[in-house]
């Protein structure tokens, strides 16, 4: 009797507290935990800001509007300075508290997700690597919780290639291109990609790394005058994007025949590098710009109330931050699809949240509904393709902004994706892990 | 009072040259492993085991061989990391090649190949001293991150350079948990450990020591430099490399050649200098210091700051961090040159004669 007394009490007094907070009541009680295991200093720490800016300013959006069907998102943040071991050790932090419902787990970062793709899967919390990380995940019968959602470095080379390819009538036969890459395992994931390509496309592919952090290129670009190439694929990161861009304007190698990766398509790049960036070109999953409706309400709704991340405002609109509310959305999305079938209005655990992700299908209306039409592109995910899109932009830098150049351009999946499975079989053999059977799955 | 050797009285050789000649300390290190063996497992959280205790024993491996090389044999290294890398890869590559290859000799086998690939990088220290060993082992570090990242053959062709490793699994019993891996690192470390410390109190060790305080005088003596300098080298870099096959095994369980930066060997030459030059604890206090001082400070400043009202966001912190990091460096070092394991020392020797100091 008394307890029953007790618990009434305090139901009226959450109520009443409710009631003068103006929240209804039923909301407070679920919550969807997203741990952000982010970085802000460090070498990479520009990047970072603008990234989990933006990550940040779409849940806090969300939540202004009500949340997930009424499903509030709750997040911390844990310094990883782009250093595995210490991102290691914030997954471990937060994980118990991400255990009960967590929302994907964005790293930004290749190593990290590396580093987290077992412990992960072990404690059944989803990873998302949006642009980023082990590409072989692609295939999920072996990767059952890694997503390298949206597309892959492999299917950015593609279609960068493809890009490349309508630019000179439809043939590459002859030409010769630079890939000049960061010598680490972001740089080197493209190789077999392009390699295939070239055999494909008869072009002549030279390959000229840089050490890390790369800002140093003399002799890289010594080089790229001797070879005398047609264009320069380059998959940069950091500091060495815009030591490229400047040295190949001292070089006198023309920057609109120079194609950047998306990590190598960023205001971070270019403005440092002055008016050596004109002209220069990247690929893109995600466009810039405050004039994507979303975007433009993120910033009246949150910053107007005071609650944005971003500390510099400019950064507002830009790639990176638009990159990092599309991973939000991305993410969003899938708890929505989770909840869809496992019941709205509640909490989805880390199974529940790994369905949704793997049955994500955000249509063009979609996206419209979203305010994200022509943000990033769409993406329909599956057991046996846990990369749903595969489809880049080109964008090119007119000396103020990115201009958008092409629509969505697919890279050659009938190409790339077999290379996926063979690396994934790969790994399922050295690791001693039976693949699941998606065709099976699929009729149930 | 509670720590005097007072009454324990040796009567052979055996009882004076024993590891621990004092009662009280060979009753403290036992309640120290059983603490570590029983208890730990026992109540520890899988954070604890993740994220401070695998990594923590890992590295005072790591320091543990740098301290040979460079605290008791004198020769200054930069090269630990590359040695750890060595280590990694060699076990991987064993593993992964070799058709059924126990894992515990896999790390042997990846001992053995940094030892060898140290007594190479090893060579120059015959001819020079000082900090112009220290840059031709800065050659080590960076040669061997160059080639791991040059030659697929050495990450068994993975398209990124990333090495992926297998599970543990020792006569059928799989170290999945983070427990049991736990326990794997520390009896591994243990053992070694016991090696160290018999190690260096034999003649070998002093042969070491010897060469150290004034390789002139050693030679003459009859110590082979040669011979000592190499061996010093090849025992370094046996444990660097035990320590780098547990860091790819049972702590990351994937890595790349970058992840043995420069930055690491430097960590880990700090970790002896504030732990102490020359001293088998020391190289544990000081990996303790340097790897579980920032993580400390990572979680207590939010909440002091909240405490006190003050509005630090995450890149606030981590700058604090730093800086509050650096400065204890300082402070410890201006306190106490030769690191905490000689704290420790003063700390005993005032225990012998507390409470009555006179």
């Amino acid at each position: 009797m008394i307890k029953q007394f007790k618990q009434l009490a305090i139901a009226s007094s959450v109520a009443a507290a409710c009631l003068g907070a103006a929240i209804p009541a039923a909301q407070a009680a679920e919550e969807q935990f997203f741990m952000l295991p982010s970085y802000r200093v460090g070498p990479y720490g520009a990047n970072g800001q603008s990234f989990y800016g933006g990550f940040i300013d779409y849940l806090s959006y969300v939540n202004q509007k009500g949340g997930i069907d009424g499903v509030q998102i709750t997040w911390e943040e844990c310094e990883t300075e782009y250093n595995n071991a210490k991102g290691v050790e914030c997954y471990e932090r937060m994980k118990s508290k991400a255990q009960k419902a967590p929302g994907p787990i964005h790293t930004m970062s290749t190593g990290i997700s590396y580093a987290l793709v077992d412990k992960a899967a072990a404690d059944k919390l989803p990873l998302a690597m949006m642009g980023y990380g082990l590409t072989s995940a692609v295939d999920g019968s072996v990767f059952p919780w890694a997503f390298p959602l949206v597309t892959t470095y492999q299917m950015q080379a593609s279609a960068i290639i493809k890009f490349l390819k309508d630019k000179n009538a439809g043939s590459l036969a002859g030409k010769k291109i630079v890939y000049l890459y960061h010598d680490s395992a972001y740089g080197k994931e493209p190789i077999l990609a392009l390699e295939a390509e070239s055999r494909l496309n008869k072009f002549d592919l030279v390959q000229i790394p840089v050490a890390h952090p790369g800002n140093e290129q003399g002799a890289q670009w010594q080089r790229i005058r001797q070879e005398k190439p047609d264009y320069v694929i380059m998959w940069g990161w950091g500091v060495m994007n815009m030591t490229a861009i400047k040295t190949a304007q001292k070089m006198g190698f023309p920057r609109d025949r120079m194609i950047g990766s998306w990590w190598a398509g960023s205001e971070e790049d270019t403005v440092p590098a002055g008016d050596a960036a004109k002209g220069y070109m990247s690929a893109t999953w995600n466009v810039a710009g405050k004039d994507v409706p979303l975007i433009a309400d993120i910033e009246k709704t949150v910053y107007g109330a005071g609650k944005g991340n971003l500390k510099d405002t400019s950064k507002l609109g830009t790639i990176l931050y638009n990159r990092g509310v599309s991973a939000a959305v991305l993410s969003v999305e899938a708890i929505r699809a989770a909840q869809a079938k496992h019941g709205k209005g509640k909490a989805m655990n880390g199974e529940q949240v790994r369905w949704g992700l793997e049955n994500l299908n955000i249509t063009e209306a979609r996206l419209k509904q979203i305010g994200a039409t022509g943000l990033l592109p769409d993406v329909k995910t599956s057991c046996d393709n846990h990369e749903g899109s595969g489809k880049v932009k080109l964008q090119q830098w007119d000396g103020a902004k990115w201009v958008v150049l092409t629509d969505w351009i697919e890279g050659n999946k009938q190409l790339i994706h077999p290379l996926f499975q063979a690396d994934a079989a790969k790994f399922a053999k050295e690791k001693g892990i039976t693949p699941r059977n998606c065709a099976a799955e699929a009729k149930k | 009072m509670i720590y005097r050797e007072t009454g324990q009285f040796k009567t052979s050789y055996a009882a004076d040259q024993q590891i621990f000649p004092i009662r009280q300390d060979r009753v403290g290190i036992g309640i120290l492993l059983a603490v570590a063996f029983l208890v730990v497992p026992a109540v520890a959280g899988n954070y604890w085991f993740n994220a401070i205790l695998i990594p923590f024993l890992i590295f005072s491996l790591a320091a543990l061989g740098l301290n040979i090389l460079t605290g008791y044999a004198g020769q200054l290294s930069l090269g630990s990391a590359a040695f750890m890398a060595v280590g990694a890869y060699a076990a991987y590559n064993f593993q992964v090649r070799v058709e059924g290859m126990p894992v515990l000799l896999s790390f042997v086998l990846a001992g053995l190949t940094a030892a060898g690939v140290g007594i190479l990088f090893g060579l120059p220290s015959l001819r020079i001293k000082g900090f112009y060993l220290a840059v031709a082992t800065l050659a080590a570090q960076f040669f061997i991150v160059w080639c791991l990242t040059k030659f697929p053959y050495l990450s068994n062709n993975s398209s990124s350079g990333v090495i992926s490793v297998p599970g543990v699994e020792i006569l059928g019993f799989k170290f999945d948990t983070p427990a049991s891996r736990y326990l794997l690192v520390l009896s591994i470390v243990v053992a070694l450990a016991l090696l160290a410390k018999n190690m260096v109190r034999s003649s070998t060790g002093r042969a070491w020591m010897a060469v150290r305080d004034m390789d002139v005088a050693a030679e003459v003596i009859g110590i082979r430099l040669m011979r000592t300098k190499l061996l010093a080298f090849a025992v370094s870099s046996f444990y660097c490399g035990v320590a780098g096959a547990l860091y790819a095994f049972c702590y990351l369980g994937s890595v790349e050649p970058d992840g043995f930066s420069l930055d690491l060997s430097f960590k880990i030459l700090f970790m002896i200098i504030v732990g102490g030059v020359g001293s088998i604890m020391g190289s544990f206090l000081g990996a303790a210091f340097i790897l579980l001082l920032p993580i400390f400070l990572d979680i207590s400043l939010p909440a002091l700051a909240g405490l006190l009202g003050l509005p630090f966001d995450g890149a606030t912190v981590s700058h604090i961090q730093l800086m509050v990091f650096g400065a204890l460096i300082m402070f410890f070092l201006i306190v106490e040159p030769h690191g905490l394991a000689r704290l420790w020392q003063i700390g005993k020797e005032k225990l012998r004669l507390w409470p009555f100091p006179h």
